[in-house]
């Protein structure tokens, strides 16, 4: 089996890009299972199932997503072994834009869309610079002149990744994305062991641990306070 | 490299300023130490604050000027002199029947076929310097070469520039900005310059002048098209251009083209519009899936394309006519 890690900010076209790709496998004969990773919600299992695809869905509810899908990787390639499947992708909302879920020696995919404006890249850290392949979706509704800048910044965060134009309505360029997602010679027994490429912060503060009040008397732990300096005039 | 200093570097690299804006480094102050040493100092509360990594980042900054030098000595090495097309199957996968169709620069080849038949398809083959690995199982020579892998992966090496169907612009700034940030992402050295002729070569397409001050967002759908047109022709590093069904209403199409084709690029394009399709001095004719005619423009063709601009002058006579608010009458439209 292979495993591919996708991930990218709400709504930039994860489902849609998985979707058209699946297509191109399907024809090739091969099966491919998904299982996306929430916070609060998510129809992208009933999307999936609706395509006659093999989907399992996990809710991180008030967890970070990506600890969540740390913590639950494991299971889930097992799952993909007992499906019998060719091709496992993970889909999961980057919701932190701190964390990312991407394993080392797995291939990660951050798909960003043309119009989450062009100081998006600076903006979302590990998510997309730890990314083997940046997908760069909705270019059907920018200017190439956009398409253009948009990618350039995309590639001064991350000069190593491959960076690739998929259109998740049309399918456009799907095709030529499966040809990067799936090698035959690789077969994926576990993922125990294997690293995260970036690790993830570690603090808590006691708001994490259920504290409502306001008020310097209950913040234990690690609080963080920003810094006011008064305008020099 | 490692050995130079962040302030030798930026020296010699001035572009590097913008990969150390875009990682959040603030290196301001430490032009005199290696970018390691820098990286070295930032404690352990910065790094897990800014998600920096310190592994990592050295090379990425190699890789970064690696790329970019290449990118700016491309203008030179990069040029496409022959586009080749291979055959390969339609839907049904019998072989398509042509031995090879070669483009150069400066030429107009247009697309035509029915709707699902592959008119998109052979463009994204294009695109991708397809080697039998698409669904058609054609193949892509550049001069008369297979392509250098770089024309796929690399992002600042695109082989294709692609005018889409809808030219939104989801950016809010003025025209003569867009253009000049353009310029600025792809580094060249007088984005002043280069926007002005831009917005000028865009007005003389675009039925209504506009001014450098306009917002893109209040353009005219014929003025984006005109200013999209001209930023293509003029600033895009792709050799070559693909117009998959543009809408063409508000802009010379006549001068479009001719724009694209002065700046040395190959044009193809998938149409329905007879203007366009016999503007083109051959045209690729898909059935099924696969490439079933190549015919050339006849005189006869183009003879036509005369009366078919007047025709089309008439229209955008009465629309125009309309919309000013006047009454149509014969003689002025038929003027
Ligand atoms: N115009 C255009 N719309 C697109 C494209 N790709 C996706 N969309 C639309 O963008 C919206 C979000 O797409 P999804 O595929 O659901 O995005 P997602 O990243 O999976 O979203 P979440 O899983 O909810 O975070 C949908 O309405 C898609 O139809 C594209 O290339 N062009
Ligand atoms: N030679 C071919 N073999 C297999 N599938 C093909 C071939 N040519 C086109 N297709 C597929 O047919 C569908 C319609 O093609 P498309 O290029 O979108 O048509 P058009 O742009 O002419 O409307 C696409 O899914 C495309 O991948
Ligand atoms: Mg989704
Ligand atoms: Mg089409
Ligand atoms: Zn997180
Ligand atoms: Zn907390």
């Amino acid at each position: 089996m292979n495993l591919t890690i996708v991930s990218g900010p709400p709504s930039s076209g994860k489902t849609s890009i998985i979707l058209k790709t699946i297509d191109a496998f399907q024809r090739r004969g091969l099966s491919v299972g998904v299982v996306k990773f929430d916070c609060l919600h998510t129809d992208d299992d009933l999307r999936y199932k609706k395509a006659g695809i093999p989907v399992k869905k996990g809710l991180s509810g008030a967890l970070c997503p990506d600890h969540f899908f740390a913590s639950n990787i494991e299971d889930v390639v097992e799952w993909g072994k007992r499906e019998g499947l060719n091709l496992l992708i993970t889909e999961s909302a980057g919701l932190c834009n701190r964390c990312s879920p991407y394993l080392m020696g797995i291939k990660g995919i951050c798909v960003i869309d043309n119009l989450s404006g062009i100081n998006t890249p600076k903006k979302i850290g590990p998510m997309l610079k730890s990314a083997d392949i940046v997908v760069i979706t909705k270019g059907d509704i920018v200017s190439q002149a956009e398409r253009e800048v948009f990618a350039s910044r995309v590639s001064t965060v991350n000069p190593r990744a491959m960076v690739l134009h998929v259109n998740g309505l049309s399918g456009q360029g799907a095709y030529e994305l499966s040809t990067l997602l799936y090698d035959e010679t690789q077969n994926l027994e576990s993922v125990q062991g294997m690293k995260l490429r970036f690790p993830m912060p570690s603090a808590m503060c006691s708001y994490c641990l259920g504290e409502t009040r306001i008020g310097e008397s209950f913040q234990l732990g690690n609080t963080k306070k920003m810094v006011w300096e008064e305008d020099e005039t | 490299m490692k050995q130079q200093t962040i302030g030798a570097l930026i020296n010699e690299y001035p572009f590097i300023i913008d990969f150390f804006q875009q990682n959040r480094l603030d290196v301001s102050g430490h032009e005199n130490t290696t970018f390691a040493a820098f990286l070295a100092k930032l404690g352990e509360e910065e790094l897990e604050d800014k998600a920096i990594d310190i592994q990592n980042l050295p090379g990425e900054l190699e890789s970064y000027i690696t790329q970019m030098s290449d990118f700016l000595g491309i203008e030179k090495t990069n040029v496409v002199q022959s586009l080749i097309i291979l055959p390969g199957q339609d839907k049904n996968g019998q072989a398509e029947d042509f031995e090879q169709l070669e483009i150069f620069p400066s030429q107009i080849v247009s697309i035509v076929g029915p709707t699902g038949s592959g008119k998109s398809r052979l463009l994204a083959d294009i695109e991708w310097a397809a080697q039998g690995d698409t669904p058609t199982g054609r193949s892509i020579r550049i001069n008369r070469s297979v392509p250098d892998s770089k024309w796929r992966y690399s992002p600042n090496n695109k082989l294709v520039a692609q005018l889409s169907q809808n030219m939104n612009f989801v950016m809010d700034i003025s025209a003569g900005e867009f253009v000049k940030l353009h310029a600025e992402s792809r580094m060249v050295q007088n984005p002043d310059e280069i926007a002005k002729e831009i917005l000028e070569s865009a007005n003389r397409l675009a039925g209504e002048p506009f001014s450098s001050d306009t917002a893109v967002t209040n353009l005219s759908g014929g003025q984006s098209r005109a200013l999209m047109i001209a930023d293509t022709a003029i600033l895009s590093s792709s050799p070559i251009v693909l117009i998959d069904e543009i809408e063409n209403a508000g802009i010379d199409r006549r001068k479009a083209l001719e724009l694209l084709v002065s700046q040395d690029k190959i044009v193809l394009m998938a149409t329905h519009d007879p203007l366009l399709a016999l503007m083109a001095d051959r045209r690729i004719v898909i059935r099924n899936g696969g490439i079933h005619a190549v015919l050339q423009t006849t005189p006869e063709e183009k003879d036509l394309l005369t009366d078919l601009d007047k025709i089309d002058a008439v229209m955008q006579n009465a629309r125009q006519m309309l919309r000013m608010g006047d009454t149509l009458r014969r003689e002025e439209i038929f003027a």
